[in-house]
């Protein structure tokens, strides 16, 4: 592993559904410490790209490398183990759990504490640090004690990433993280985002343009399973293949919003 | 702690409350026996202790872990016969081990069968786990009559518990002897169970019920989560097994039977699986119907089944659920204006129960027992179900109950809804 070793790589990765093949030879590269973005048409495959990279499918064919290390195939608590971290564009916490026991199970794994039936969890000191300091990031230490299926939307989609950035992970998956929000509330998520990623790489799936133009140092657009482009805010927005997969002004018109 | 604040003051290292908690528990379970010493009593007592380990165990699957078991009683059966031979090497003079270790034999097989079932069982989860699960179960009951040496065919492996040299006079011959071991081994595993789930297992185990897929992306193998609690969950389920080895001096066929698989799925169910001290709850009541109630009356499975249905209907939560509920009212100083209504609902319900009862026992009286004549007595009042007047007494009893319920629900629930404030 050299300094260039990109974060996330994928080349030529492919899914099949039955016939369907609906990723058809993804490449994808992401460097360490990059804000990267992919956008898209409905039913592009973003999603699934994100399923791949995170281990809840594994590729037809291809590679999927984490830090230069193939991670296609392998199941998603191995691939955490080796560094990703994901959210889910549905919100996917532990509903009976309270906010705070949410974040500690999230960071338990990262210090170690594995299996452990011999450790008093009140007597976790670093656990209990961690998570205090995770609940402080994302603004919810009010909401501590408040049981997770109970809070407001914004709230569990802030638990959401706050679940999957406290393990620490090095780069972290974001699918959709403002899907469903105001837009107070989107601009509160990309305070958030932006603050809890420093030093970290960055991959979302986002179809809010002022969000992805205003956060992704690169932007990747996905269609029909394939990457056309792969390149800078700036260059993807004069580049007339990905006009035209926006039919032409749907894009425009987001960014002029943005 | 110089960087606590206000929000981190429940750490203690020492709880207080939860000690006076156990201490209390184990102050009422050296007492009980002396409150009621017939025997009857000590028997009834026992078969708590070993119903309240055994519904905890089960409880470590079901409420916190999300694992519904059919086949439950394979780990308590087998620590059972595994604890009786032993027993009886013991006896024998092969194998020298205070008898009051025994529950630890017990619980290490039980153990020892939930890594080898929980292999093949909790590979899957949901519907799939609880189906192979029932498997397993029908296959180790069936297994039980191929090889009658270990399992001692229809009639079982009895035993002898009072074996060795009495240590400081106990014998564990007596009853009360028993009743202390088997209390003693319950506060024990009770202790040791509610400390399970307050460890980082324990609480990935709640997650994995609450999103098993969410908790394979926090660096966890739920497939893993799932045997290693399945594995602790049988070493308790197999303290039991002993224990009522103990008890009963006999073990067969039926404690690996479906029957005692399902036996502690309602226990649990009816304390609720939700809390903690639900099962303890569940096992107490179940062991009065299935102990105490089969005693008076031969309907005794029905009422339980009653029982259970209108639980799972009405109060899904569980006996439990109940008693929380009361908690805010309580704090709230309001729980004493609930009562009146309250006392109307028990009233509506004691009435619909006698209702039950009455019509019940006269069915049953007609349909089982006429042989003898269709005379009988309920409450000391004595009567013939073969005549009209009672089955018109039942037909009143049913109607007004049923009208007095409707007034009396309605009033309950009015009176919750506004917190007790209507």
């Amino acid at each position: 592993m050299t300094a260039t070793t990109p974060a996330l790589e994928l080349t030529d990765v492919r899914k099949r559904f039955g016939q369907t093949e609906i990723i058809r030879g993804v490449n994808l590269c992401v460097q360490r410490g990059e804000r990267h973005a992919m956008i898209g048409p409905n039913g592009a495959g973003k999603s699934t790209t994100f399923n791949l990279m995170s281990g809840r499918f594994s590729p037809t064919s291809g590679s999927v490398k984490l830090n230069g290390e193939d991670i296609g195939g392998k199941p998603p608590f191995e691939i955490y183990r080796m560094g990703l971290s994901r959210s889910f564009q549905i919100t996917n916490i532990f509903h009976r759990l309270s906010v705070f026991e949410n974040l500690r199970c999230a960071v338990l794994w990262a210090l170690g504490y594995r299996y452990s039936f011999w450790h008093r969890l009140s007597a976790l000191r670093d656990a209990r640090l961690r998570a205090e300091e995770v609940l402080e990031l994302i603004g919810m230490t009010h909401r501590r004690h408040a049981q997770a299926g109970m809070l407001t939307y914004a709230e569990q989609r802030a638990l959401e990433i706050g679940i999957t950035i406290a393990g620490g992970a090095e780069v972290i998956l974001l699918d959709e993280p403002t899907a469903g929000m105001s837009r107070s509330e989107s601009d509160h998520a990309v305070e958030l985002i932006r603050k809890v990623t420093v030093g970290k790489t960055l991959i979302m799936v986002e179809h809010d343009m002022s969000v992805v133009f205003g956060l992704a140092d690169r932007i990747s657009v996905l269609v029909y399973g394939e990457v056309i482009a792969s390149d800078t805010p700036e260059a993807i927005r004069g580049n007339p293949k990905v006009r035209e997969a926006y039919l032409g002004t749907t894009l425009d018109d987001a960014v002029e919003a943005a | 702690m110089a960087t606590m604040t206000g929000t981190t003051m429940h750490y203690r290292p020492l709880n207080l409350a939860r000690w006076l908690i156990w201490g209390f528990t184990a102050l009422v379970m050296a007492v009980l026996p002396l409150l009621f010493p017939g025997g009857f009593a000590v028997t009834l007592l026992s078969q708590m202790g070993v119903m309240i380990i055994f519904a905890l165990s089960y409880n470590m699957l079901l409420g916190q872990t999300g694992m519904l078991s059919f086949g439950h009683s394979v780990y308590a059966g087998l620590g059972a016969f595994i604890a009786v031979h032993v027993l009886n090497m013991i006896g024998a003079g092969k194998v020298w081990l205070p008898v009051s270790m025994l529950p630890l034999v017990g619980g290490l097989a039980g153990a020892f069968f939930g890594v080898l079932f929980g292999y093949v069982t909790t590979r899957r989860s949901g519907t799939t786990f609880a189906m192979i699960t029932l498997g397993i179960g029908e296959m180790v009951f069936a297994s039980s009559l191929m090889f009658p040496d270990f399992f001692g065919g229809e009639g079982g492996i009895s035993t002898n518990r009072v074996v060795g040299e009495p240590f400081l006079g106990i014998t564990f011959g007596p009853g009360r002897q028993v009743y202390y071991l088997i209390a003693a081994w319950c506060l024990v595993s009770m202790i040791g169970m509610y400390a399970w789930t307050q460890t980082p297992l324990g609480r990935i185990a709640n997650a994995v019920r609450d999103n098993p897929e969410r908790v394979e992306f926090i660096g966890y193998n739920t497939q893993r989560v799932r045997y290693l609690v399945l594995i602790l969950s049988a070493f308790f389920a197999g303290i039991a097994g002993a224990l009522s080895a103990l008890n009963f001096e006999i073990v067969s066929a039926e404690n690996v039977s479906a029957v005692r698989s399902g036996g502690v799925l309602l226990a649990t169910f009816i304390g609720g699986a939700g809390v903690f001290f639900g099962p303890v709850l569940g096992a107490i009541v179940f062991i009065l119907f299935a102990v105490a109630l089969s005693d008076l009356t031969k309907a005794w499975l029905l009422y339980l089944g009653l029982f259970f249905v209108l639980m799972v209907m009405f109060v899904p939560g569980g006996l439990a659920s109940l008693i929380l509920r009361q908690v805010p009212l309580i704090a709230a100083g309001r729980f004493k204006r609930m009562l009146p209504s309250y006392a109307q609902g028990a009233v509506a319900g004691l009435l619909l129960l006698a209702a039950t009862i009455l019509t019940v026992e006269m069915i049953y009286k007609v349909q089982v027992d006429s042989a003898n004549g269709t005379a009988m007595s309920l409450f000391g009042i004595g009567f013939d179900a073969g005549t009209l007047a009672p089955w018109l007494v039942a037909g009143l009893l049913w109607g007004v109950g049923a009208l007095a319920w409707r007034y009396a629900a309605a009033r309950v629930r009015a009176m919750l809804e506004t917190g007790g404030t209507a």
